[in-house]
């Protein structure tokens, strides 16, 4: 009986080192250590032992079954452990092969400059207003102190939507040849302190090619309130124009004429490409005009009704696509209009 | 305004090129107001080109039509070859020497001539930037030399090849060699010629002669025949040519000297971009006065003087203002014994500086006038203005004039003239007429000095499309204070040039008188305005500079600024020329202000960022249209979107009307993309529409949110679903879809109309093929177009939570056969409105037509989610509800459970 036992765990050892999947070790497990199984049949034998050989019989049996169910747990982990193996091995994939996009829309460039602006003005505690496009003589010229007579005015370079009747000078009704109208119209509305930007489209009547557009983008910025000074208006234009064009920008402030600004300037940044020394992108002048600017006209605010011996202020313009041109080197406006997605999805 | 350095010079004698450099002039220039476009010395690429003096001329041995020169250059003598035949012994001529440089980056260097050493190169006037405009005694009269005769047929030559002196040309022309040339004076020639027989002697002017050239000789003038002479064209004579070496002609000139300075090449031009407020700097005076303001140095004027032959202008002219307002000023005097000639040198080098062709004297001095003073000034024959009077009025209807540049030009009843008693003899301020143009004989010139209306000049010089010097000063409103020193200025310089005899009196017609305009000086508000701590002195200081006078605190603002009319104006001097860069930076004090986004740009903002993560990217169009735009997208003739803004003077009937919507400009987009062969394409727009209102010419201006798709990755369903998310971003409440099957812009069968309760808030759509094929496009388009304005009034920002589940739900699916025409919408909400409220979802599955299902008819899946906020449901209950779904169905819709 002894020598069975022997056998037995040697056989049960053997076969179950041999298997490799999971049923394979259960059928062994039955085998041996089944009701019906084999180390079973030989503990059935036991009563015909003598006293004496039967707890040491007893404790070899045991030793058996122990020896057996220890090697078949040690290789169930082993089987699992290769299992996941040989499963992970398989479910390798090539991360090499190109994903699944999912794709996402883009932003205009246009207004990507503009959002960006918008940005800047807010966190100066600017807000955004807005007004129509199609505008009084009045709100567009009269009232900028752009009196009848000025080219501006002239049906080749303003669009007009009705001659004007009992006073065409300012209800002649056109499409806002700049943003400026909307300084004259939070005026109206709004009582100092005043700081707006107001972003939109405006039209002039010029032909598209590479940098003309017959509709385009403009920001106009504007601050009233007490002992405001052109001090103030190069403190504020200084911190727009370093986040715009980086912290170590320089800038030029030059004398200029608007009808609706005095004294005016023409703001330039010195040349990104060159720092100065003359290049392509600056036409070699080494300075970049980036905007026009100005303190407020006492007219427009006195047309406003705002009291010029207590209040004064400051307003800028800026052209949009110019600005978004250098930013991205596009080479022609027209693409900015013409919406190619191939073009579109750069952004 | 393009400036001449040397020319300012004489009026700011410290702001020479040698005192401050072109870069250094440019910037403080720009800086203070007056924009610097280019600066360039005239000359700048001629380098080591000297005068020098031909002593030695030798046939070149080895060419029958090169010569070897022998030149002092100063101290050395040189030796050229060249090609010209217009050089002799004793000339001056421009030398490029060994190593020089001219004009388009030519290099001269030293070098071989079919053998013959030549260390140079004569100059052309052409070689050295110039023309015959410049210099015109530099135009040359060739004589036809016949040792250079090339027959046009060489089988059939007009003149024998072996042809000898006295031998007969034709008529009374002779051939004849010369045995000796020698100049006389400049551009004259003593020659002697054998004619066979005898010998003569005669002058010419043709200056391509040499001692041994064979000529041909009319023995009737006793002249040396050219080419027109001959009637022969000018490749028979290769080499005898109006163009030759520039043979200069100046006085006080010697070999050596650098030819920039005799030619006035030396000089340095400056281009000013003048702000239209200051039209006085479009004059050398005027930014003489900024640069004198701008670097402090003395500005030195000068009073022109005329001394005048006599006589009285009164009595030979009268002028006549019938339009005081377009006219406020007319001045004028009259020259007569007037000699046309070419201008002096220094004249001619700064008209040619300044960008303006030298002419004659007479029309030389208008333009010398105008540039100096910004006057501009016109001169017509007198002897051609009938009745001795000028009339200043605006034209009769029907009237015409050719002008000085041959055009024949019509005339409105708005446009200024200058006139005779019968005829318009200039067009007030654009251009002058050519029937009182002065030519060569004109003697008795009328110099007109006037100051007319700028806003009429401008229209008048725009509707005749002829921009000139003189309409673009005008144009910018000039100073009628003037007129009275330009036509003084004209006639000193008539007189200075030996041009004519100016005759006494000034004509002086002022049709409207202006005050002089004053500013208080407040120097507190002044720095008040620009943040400054500026002294009243050195306030007074700038603005005495620039030609302001004090009285008191009184400032007299001078004549020739009219821009100037408030203390912000005076502010803006100061500020010029204490520097805008030198002003103090700061940011802004007082009030703190809230800046933030409107509701309004927080939902666009929300909208379009839901755009593009669903994979649209943004286009941007314009805003106006063709009106044909609205049939291309089949738009009924009684729709009230065909009731556009119209814009009455458009560029062109492509973009002559404001859009109603923004279809047309999606549908564009999107088709430009398809025949880019793009493959697929997902865009949007916000954009903004253009309604007409009742009682306001002002539009209705509301904003669109248009998506445009085409490709693999759109369809009907996808566009549906896409919309759906972009509207519940929006918390708009209930959302409804119902077919749309009479908008003519879209497939009748694949359109929605969109609605929240009541209001219709969206189209959403397959384009209709009829409005593809309009694009030219086969394949299928997608566009929905949702009223953003409207869906703004229906979004809920308040939003509340609502408590989570607590008990859970229960799911039944049901299948009902019904009518195939039965929209799936109606089961739905059949099912939502039926049962006891239990019903929390009602999902779509499955929809099958075919066996064993009648024909006719559909099968359609619904899983229901159904569930209790208070306890858990029951099988019963949610069988109740079940039954009671079916029951609705049923009655309302006919649909049975399968």
């Amino acid at each position: 009986m002894k020598e069975k036992l022997a056998q037995i765990r040697a056989e049960a050892l053997t076969a179950i080192a041999g298997v490799d999947t999971a049923a394979d070790l259960d059928a062994l497990r039955v085998k041996y250590l089944g009701k019906k199984g084999e180390l079973t049949a030989v503990l059935k034998q036991m009563g015909g032992l003598s006293a004496e050989e039967r707890p040491m019989m007893g404790q070899l049996a045991n030793e058996v079954r122990a020896a057996v169910t220890d090697a078949i747990t040690q290789r169930s982990k082993d089987i699992e452990t290769l299992a996941l193996e040989r499963r992970l091995a398989e479910e390798a994939l090539d991360v090499t092969i190109p994903g699944a996009e999912r794709e996402q829309g883009h932003r205009h460039p246009i207004n990507l400059i503009l959002d960006e602006l918008k940005e800047i003005f807010l966190g100066m505690g600017f807000t955004v207003a807005e007004g129509p496009e199609i505008e009084l003589a009045e709100y567009n010229f009269t009232r900028l102190n752009t009196e009848e007579g000025h080219p501006g005015r002239e049906w080749t370079d303003t669009f007009y939507i009705t001659p004007g009747e009992e006073d065409p000078k300012n209800d002649a009704v056109l499409l806002r040849s700049q943003t400026s109208p909307m300084q004259v119209r939070t005026m109206e509305t709004q009582h100092p302190p005043i700081r707006i930007v107001a972003p939109g489209r405006v039209y002039r009547k010029d032909e598209a090619d590479a940098t003309h557009s017959p509709m385009f983008h403009q920001i106009e910025g504007m601050v009233v309130d007490k002992g405001i000074t052109m001090a103030d208006l190069k403190g504020t234009l200084n911190e727009v124009i370093k986040s715009l064009y980086g912290e170590d920008s320089v800038t030029r402030f030059r004398p200029h004429h608007f009808p609706f600004t005095e004294p005016s300037c023409e703001v330039d940044v010195q040349c990104f490409a060159c720092h100065g020394k003359g290049c392509s992108v600056c036409k070699g002048e080494g300075w970049i005009e980036v905007l026009g600017a100005g303190m407020i006209h006492p007219k427009v605010l006195k047309g406003c009704n705002i009291d010029t011996d207590v209040y004064s202020g400051w307003a800028f313009g800026m052209g949009v696509e110019r600005l978004a041109m250098m930013r991205y080197g596009i080479n022609n406006l027209k693409l900015c209009f013409e919406n190619d997605v191939r073009f579109l999805e750069q952004f | 305004m393009i400036l001449s350095r040397n020319w300012l010079n004489e009026f700011v004698p410290n702001v020479s090129v040698s005192d401050i450099d072109d870069k250094t002039f440019a910037e403080a220039l720009t800086i203070s107001g007056s924009k610097v476009e280019t600066y360039e010395e005239l000359g700048g690429e001629i380098s080591n080109v000297v005068v020098g003096r031909i002593t030695e001329l030798t046939r070149h041995p080895n060419s029958d039509h090169m010569w070897v020169c022998q030149i002092d250059v100063g101290g050395e003598t040189v030796q050229i070859v060249t090609g010209a035949w217009n050089v002799h012994v004793g000339d001056l001529v421009p030398v490029a020497k060994h190593n020089s440089t001219l004009p388009g980056g030519v290099k001269i260097t030293k070098g071989k001539l079919r053998g013959e050493r030549s260390e140079g190169m004569l100059c052309g006037l052409a070689e050295l930037g110039l023309d015959e405009h410049d210099f015109p005694y530099g135009v040359i009269t060739a004589a036809a030399v016949l040792n250079n005769y090339h027959p046009i047929d060489p089988k059939k030559p007009s003149i024998s090849p072996e042809i000898t002196a006295g031998d007969k040309i034709f008529g009374k022309v002779i051939a004849a060699a010369l045995t000796s040339v020698e100049t006389v004076s400049f551009g004259t020639y003593r020659v002697k010629a054998n004619i066979g027989d005898n010998e003569m002697e005669l002058t010419t002017l043709c200056r391509n002669l040499h001692e041994g050239d064979l000529v041909a000789l009319n023995t009737a003038a006793n002249t040396i025949c050219t080419l027109a002479d001959l009637h022969a064209e000018q490749k028979e004579f290769p080499n005898c040519i109006p163009d030759g070496i520039f043979v200069l002609n100046e006085e006080g000139i010697a070999p050596g000297d650098d030819i920039k300075t005799v030619t006035g090449l030396d000089d340095h031009v400056v281009e000013f971009e003048i702000t239209p407020n200051r039209a006085d700097c479009l004059s050398v005076i005027g930014l003489a006065r900024e640069a004198s303001a701008t670097f402090k140095q003395p500005l030195v004027l000068h009073t022109p003087e005329v001394e005048g032959c006599g006589g009285s202008a009164f009595e030979e002219m009268d002028v006549e203002i019938e339009n005081p307002e377009l006219c406020p000023r007319y001045t004028a005097r009259m020259v007569k014994n007037v000699k046309i000639a070419p201008s002096p040198k220094w004249m001619r080098e700064r008209l040619r500086a300044s960008g303006v062709r030298p002419i004659n004297n007479i029309v030389d001095i208008t333009n010398y006038v105008m540039l100096e003073y910004g006057q501009p000034m016109h001169a017509f024959d007198f002897s051609c203005v009938e009745g001795g009077k000028l009339v200043i009025r605006t034209a009769r209807e029907g009237e015409t004039i050719q002008t000085l540049d041959g055009t024949e030009r019509e005339l409105t009843t708005s446009m200024l003239c200058i006139c005779d008693v019968n005829k318009p003899v200039c067009v007030a301020g654009v251009m002058g007429g050519a029937n009182s143009e002065i030519v060569g004989d004109t003697a008795c010139v009328v110099f007109e000095s006037a100051n007319f209306n700028g806003v009429s000049v401008r229209r008048t010089a725009t509707a005749l499309g002829m921009r000139t010097e003189s309409s673009g000063r005008y144009e910018k409103g000039l100073d009628p204070m003037n007129t009275y020193l330009g036509v003084q200025r004209a006639c000193e310089l008539v007189e200075l040039l030996g041009a004519g005899e100016v005759v006494d009196g000034v004509i002086d017609v002022i049709a409207a008188d202006r005050n002089p305009v004053t500013v208080e000086l407040e120097p507190e508000k002044v720095n008040a305005l620009l943040g400054t701590d500026i002294s009243r002195e050195e306030m007074v200081d700038i603005l005495v500079r620039l030609g302001f006078t004090l009285d008191g605190d009184t400032i007299y603002v001078p004549s020739w600024r009219s821009d100037v009319e408030h203390y912000s104006d005076i502010a803006e001097e100061v500020a010029r020329f204490y520097g805008y860069n030198n002003l103090p930076t700061t940011l802004m004090r007082g009030e703190t202000t809230r800046g933030g986004f409107s509701p309004k740009q927080k939902a666009e903002q929300l909208m379009t960022a839901s755009c593009r993560s669903l994979g649209y990217s943004e286009i941007m169009t314009y805003s106006f249209i063709s009106p044909s735009y609205y049939d291309k997208i089949r738009l009924p003739e009684e729709s009230s979107l065909r009731h556009s803004i119209r814009i009455l003077n458009p560029l062109g009937e492509d973009t002559s009307i404001m859009r109603t919507t923004a279809i047309p400009s999606m549908l564009e987009v999107l088709a430009r993309n398809e025949h880019f062969h793009n493959k697929k394409a997902s865009l949007y727009e916000l954009a903004r529409t253009y309604g007409m209102q009742e009682g306001t010419a002002l539009a209705d201006e509301r904003q669109e949110l248009i998506l445009g798709a085409y490709g693999e990755q759109m369809d009907f369903f996808q566009l549906k679903g896409d919309v759906e998310t972009l509207l519940n971003a929006f918390h708009p409440g209930e959302i409804t879809y119902a077919a749309n099957t009479t908008n003519p812009t879209f497939h009748p069968g694949r359109c929605a109309t969109v609605s929240v309760g009541e209001q219709v808030i969206a189209t959403i759509g397959e384009i209709h093929p009829l409005v593809a094929k309009n694009y030219d496009v086969d394949g299928r388009m997608y566009v929905a177009q949702i009223d953003f304005t409207t869906l703004l009034t229906l979004q809920n920002t308040k939003i509340v939570y609502r408590p989570l589940p607590k008990y859970p739900a229960t799911t039944r699916d049901i299948a009902v056969v019904c009518d195939a025409s039965i929209p799936v919408g109606d089961l739905q909400s059949c099912i939502t409105k039926a049962g006891s409220g239990l019903i929390t979802e009602v999902a779509l599955f499955d929809i099958y037509t075919g066996t064993p299902i009648p024909a006719g008819k559909k099968s359609v899946a619904f899983s229901l989610k159904l569930r209790a906020e208070d306890h858990t449901l029951t099988d019963t209950e949610a069988d109740d509800d079940v039954k009671a779904v079916l029951t609705a169905l049923e009655e309302q819709l006919g649909a049975v459970l399968r």
